[in-house]
Parts: C-alpha cells; sequence; structure tokens
C-alpha cells in the first residue's frame, strides 16, 4: 500500500524554502489594474533583427540539437564580446558554455566545484536563487550581510568575518538583484585580496553588467590574480532583453569547463539551436539597442531615485541594474505589509526587501522597467500611500496625548 | 554645434516625448527645473529643437482623410544657386509636408497631402510642371500608412506580456 506522497519525497527538496516572491506574486496577479514595480526583467521587448535572425533559423529548419557547449559560431562571438567589452580572453573552443539562461551556468558551477559539505558564501540582499542552488549541489550557502551605510557594497572586511575552513567559492553579483549596487574596480580588487589569501573561487554573476549608469564595467576575471579563480557567468536575459529565451552563457578556465559540460551533456544536452542563432545576431549586429536601451533605464533610475527621496523614503543611487531598494524603515511596517499594504491601498506592487534575505528587511525592490508615463503614476499612488500612514500615525499621536 | 550630454539627454527625451514636465525631465537628468529650462530655451533659439507637432493619424479621423502623394521630380539645376532657388519656389506652397534633394534617377523629392486627389492633380499640372526649370514629374499616391516618424501606426499588438511579479 504507498503511503503519504510526503514520504516519497526527497529531504533536501522538501526543505527548500518556497521563493519569498511567490506569495506576493499570486496576490498581486489576481487583482486588476496594478502597476507593477515588481518585475525583474526589461519592458523592452527583444530588438527585432534578434527575433528575426531566429525566426529565420526556424524557417532554414535548424531544429537539430548543437554541440554541448552551444555552437562554435556564438562561442566566438561571445569570446569576442567578452574580450572587446571587459578586457577578458577566452577560448572558444573549450573555456565557453552556452546555457539555458545565467541560472544554469550558476547551478553548473556550483554543480561542479562543490563537495558536500562545501561553503559558498551569498552576499545579501541576494537573487533568490543562489542560496537553493548551492543547496542542491550539496553545498551550504553562508549569507553575508551588507549594509545600506555604504550603499549595500560588498567590503573585504565581511567576506573575513564569514569564511571559514570550509568556505569554498563566493558568489558575487555586480550590480545586484535586488540592491542595484556596483562594485567598481577600487572595491573587487580589495576583495580579490582575500579571495587570493584564504584560496576561494568566485562565482561571478554578471548578467547585468550591460545595465551599469556610472562607470565603465569591470569584470571580476579581469582583477589581476582573478582570472583562474573566476567562473564569469553572463546572458543575454536583461541586457539584450532576451529573458524569456532562457540563454545565458559561461567562461572559466578549462578544466571547470570540462567537467561542466558533462553536466550539461547529462541534463539538458544544449541550448536550443534556433535560439542560438538568435544571440549570434544579438552580439553581432545590436550593441547599439543595447546602449539606447541603458540610456532609457539611466534616466528612469535618476527620475525614481529622486521621486522616492522627494516622498521621503530614502534610496541610494544605484550604480547599476533596473532596481532601487529604498529603506521603508520610516513607515514602522514590516517590508512585507508596506508591500502588501501598498497593494491593497494603491494597487502599486513591490517586492519586500525580505524576500532577498534577512538584511533585505525594512526594504522594498523597486524595478523601473517600466514605462517612464506609469512609473509617474505610480510614485504618485507611493506618495498618497506614505502621506496617509503618516496621517494615520500622528493621528494616533494626537489620540494619546490628549487622553 | 557642439552639445554636452546633458543637452544631448534632454533632446532624446523631448524627441520622444515632449509632453513630459520639465520637472519630470530634471530628474531624469539629475538637475534643476531652472537649467533644464535654460537648456530648452537655448535649443529653441538655436532652431536645434524646430517645433513641437503632434504625430496624428488622422485617418481614423472621419471627415478629415487626407489623400498623401510622393512625387519625383527632375530640375534643371540653375548656375549659381543650383537646386535651392526651385527648391524654394515649391516648399512655399502649403500643401507641400516636405520636401527632399535626392541622388539617383530624380533631384527632389516632395510629399503633398490634399483633400481630393483632383487637388494633387492640380497642383502637380498647374503649379509644379509650369515651374521653368522642372523637366519631369512622376506622382506616387500613398495607399497605406504604416509607420511614419518612427512610430508604427493602427493597433500596437506589443502589449506587456511580462508576470507582475518576478524575481
Amino acid at each position: 500500500m504507498m503511503k503519504e506522497h510526503q514520504h516519497y519525497l526527497s529531504e533536501m527538496v522538501k526543505e527548500l524554502k518556497p521563493s519569498g516572491i511567490r506569495k506576493f506574486f499570486d496576490l498581486a496577479a489576481s487583482m486588476k489594474g496594478v502597476i507593477s514595480l515588481g518585475v525583474g526583467e526589461p519592458d523592452f521587448v527583444t530588438p527585432w533583427s534578434i527575433r528575426e535572425a531566429a525566426i529565420l533559423s526556424l524557417e532554414e529548419g535548424f531544429t537539430s540539437y548543437t554541440a554541448n557547449p552551444g555552437l562554435l559560431e556564438l562561442r566566438q562571438e561571445i569570446t569576442t564580446y567578452l574580450n572587446k567589452r571587459f578586457g577578458v580572453q577566452y577560448n572558444p573552443v573549450d573555456q565557453v558554455i552556452v546555457t539555458a539562461g545565467a541560472s544554469q551556468a550558476i547551478d553548473l558551477s556550483f554543480r561542479a566545484i562543490l563537495n558536500p559539505g562545501d561553503e559558498v558564501l551569498i552576499i545579501e540582499p541576494a537573487f533568490v536563487s543562489y542560496a537553493p542552488l548551492v543547496t542542491l549541489a550539496g553545498g551550504v550557502p553562508i549569507p553575508v550581510s551588507t549594509h545600506p551605510s555604504n550603499g549595500f557594497k560588498l567590503t573585504a572586511e565581511q567576506i573575513e568575518n564569514a569564511i571559514s575552513s570550509r568556505t569554498k567559492a563566493i558568489l558575487l553579483c555586480s550590480p545586484n538583484n535586488p540592491t542595484g549596487t556596483y562594485l567598481n574596480k577600487e572595491e573587487l580588487t580589495n576583495i580579490a585580496a582575500v579571495v587570493e589569501k584564504h584560496d576561494l573561487l568566485v562565482v561571478s554573476d554578471e548578467i547585468y553588467a550591460e545595465l551599469t549608469y556610472d562607470d565603465e564595467y569591470t569584470s571580476f576575471a579581469s582583477i589581476e590574480g582573478m582570472y583562474e579563480r573566476t567562473i564569469l557567468i553572463n546572458g543575454f536575459s536583461k541586457g539584450f532583453a532576451m529573458t524569456g529565451w532562457r540563454l545565458g552563457f559561461l567562461a572559466a578556465p578549462p578544466s571547470f569547463t570540462e567537467q561542466m559540460v558533462k553536466i550539461l551533456q547529462y541534463t539538458t544536452m544544449c541550448a536550443p539551436h534556433m535560439l542560438q542563432h538568435g544571440a549570434i545576431e544579438a552580439l553581432r549586429n545590436t550593441y547599439h539597442e543595447v546602449e539606447s536601451m541603458r540610456r532609457s533605464y539611466r534616466r528612469r533610475r535618476n527620475f525614481i531615485v529622486q521621486s522616492l527621496n522627494n516622498i521621503g523614503l530614502d534610496c541610494h543611487t544605484p550604480g547599476g541594474a533596473f532596481y532601487v531598494f529604498p529603506s521603508i524603515k520610516k513607515t514602522g511596517l514590516t517590508s512585507e505589509q508596506f508591500a502588501e499594504q501598498l497593494l491593497l491601498a494603491e494597487k502599486v506592487a513591490v517586492v519586500p526587501g525580505s524576500a532577498f534575505g534577512e538584511s533585505g528587511e525594512g526594504y522594498v525592490r523597486c524595478s523601473y522597467a517600466t514605462s517612464l508615463e506609469q512609473l509617474q503614476e505610480a510614485m504618485k499612488r507611493i506618495k498618497r500611500f506614505v502621506d496617509s500612514l503618516e496621517m494615520k500615525k500622528s493621528q494616533t499621536e494626537e489620540l494619546y496625548t490628549n487622553n | 554645434m557642439k552639445l554636452s550630454s546633458e543637452e544631448l539627454e534632454v533632446l532624446s527625451i523631448l524627441e520622444e516625448n515632449h509632453r513630459i514636465p520639465v520637472e519630470d525631465i530634471a530628474l531624469m537628468v539629475n538637475s534643476s527645473v531652472e537649467d533644464v529650462n535654460a537648456v530648452i530655451k537655448k535649443l529653441e533659439d538655436e532652431k536645434v529643437i524646430v517645433s513641437y507637432p503632434a504625430l496624428i493619424d488622422w485617418s481614423k479621423v472621419a471627415g478629415k482623410e487626407n489623400i498623401v502623394a510622393m512625387i519625383d521630380v527632375k530640375v534643371t539645376p540653375k548656375r549659381g544657386v543650383g537646386f535651392d532657388e526651385v527648391a524654394e519656389r515649391i516648399y512655399r506652397f502649403p500643401e507641400v509636408t516636405s520636401l527632399y534633394l535626392m541622388s539617383g534617377a530624380y533631384d527632389l523629392s516632395i510629399t503633398i497631402e490634399g483633400k481630393t486627389m483632383s487637388e494633387i492633380a492640380r497642383f502637380v499640372s498647374e503649379k509644379l510642371s509650369t515651374i521653368d526649370n522642372v523637366i519631369s514629374t512622376t506622382t506616387h499616391f500613398m495607399l497605406k500608412k504604416y509607420k511614419h516618424d518612427g512610430v508604427i501606426f493602427g493597433e500596437n499588438n506589443e502589449r506587456d506580456h511580462r508576470m507582475v511579479v518576478s524575481p
């Protein structure tokens, strides 16, 4: 006789926490007329010439498997791009793997480098999938909290404090989701010194590299001495507005990629063939579109940062990505309460900072990857909401003093 | 004329939508309202910003549909003034909505709008062909406007397909 289904499930999987975003998504999706600042992807549709290239590829019948690490032609474009854009050199033949999104690249990295019990430092607030991916690969995620006092920038000291004899790697994400924080060359160099000292690896998620607004982007692999220690993760989702294509890539020393290819071979075989043709077009001919999208995000970033500060929600100016991470501590609400009440009262969806780790409590993530008209309206609504909270607060205070 | 990066930003914002309040433009370029006003004034004075027309799809308005034709014109250029003199004669007609000097098989490209076909025919036969240096004209009537000045006409089917909240 069969037991309860629960009995048959993996303990490890059962213990994984569901994404904190999920609950909120269900609530927001059930409402009409919501302005969403909760979307973690570009509001642009993929540039037409990229879409057209993928359509053409289908018409021409490119429906077979490709080599496990992807079409060589695409890998060549990727290495040219990495070299031209970030000054890092990889061999397209044995150092690059095309994956189903940067997420798969991160998964491959952890599976390739972690032994049971190995620790990986996750810099929080962090993208929701890093820690679970470490767990699924048999490792132990160790959260490292960053602080708003310096704009959530990771410091060498914070890493030092979290390192143990089991620490294997650090997952870096710059610009960061959800804070938008960007680490410049100097800051990366400081981190590199600790990495070197403790003999660590770095999985560097550079998916937002194209979306940095104030400085030239520095790839962690380009920092002196770090090339051999870095698994560079990037992809097409954010910069080229291709999230739904699920196309990412990684570049690393050949002894790492050699092992990762095995995993890829046995799990997904390769990334979709016709979409890889779109990606070739993306790298070859559409960089001007990336630049134009970047300019558009930058304007909206400036607009939303100043608007939120004017409303009275303290917000640092993030150097990249399309998120701002304002503090809502002033309101006296938890980030979940704030997000839920704002949604119910004014139909604006933001993501509670607590979904990204403990240090995200007291903050909400607002994505500005939405039209300026929507942002203008959202700011009006948030102002109305915050004002109403203050009104309530002063009314209660008055009540107390009167009594 | 060399523009600063802030001036270029303001131009590019206005080109997309000139009805954005100056206050919001100031936020977007990290500047003050006074500065943005000064930039706009300067660009208007220098005729870098020429005008602020609205792009209207008149075909949607009953009784306001226009007939548009593009006319290729061959011209004998005149010593000393080239094509400019004949161009000036042509662009002064209010029904001419655009005029370009072209390379290739003909010289001037005219866009003209009228209420009826005969109105346009009259312009070609009575005004245009009778100009001294005009050798020949070829008139093409426009049947449907798909895209104009970078804007796609008709129904916008590029809806937002994204989920409301995503990580």
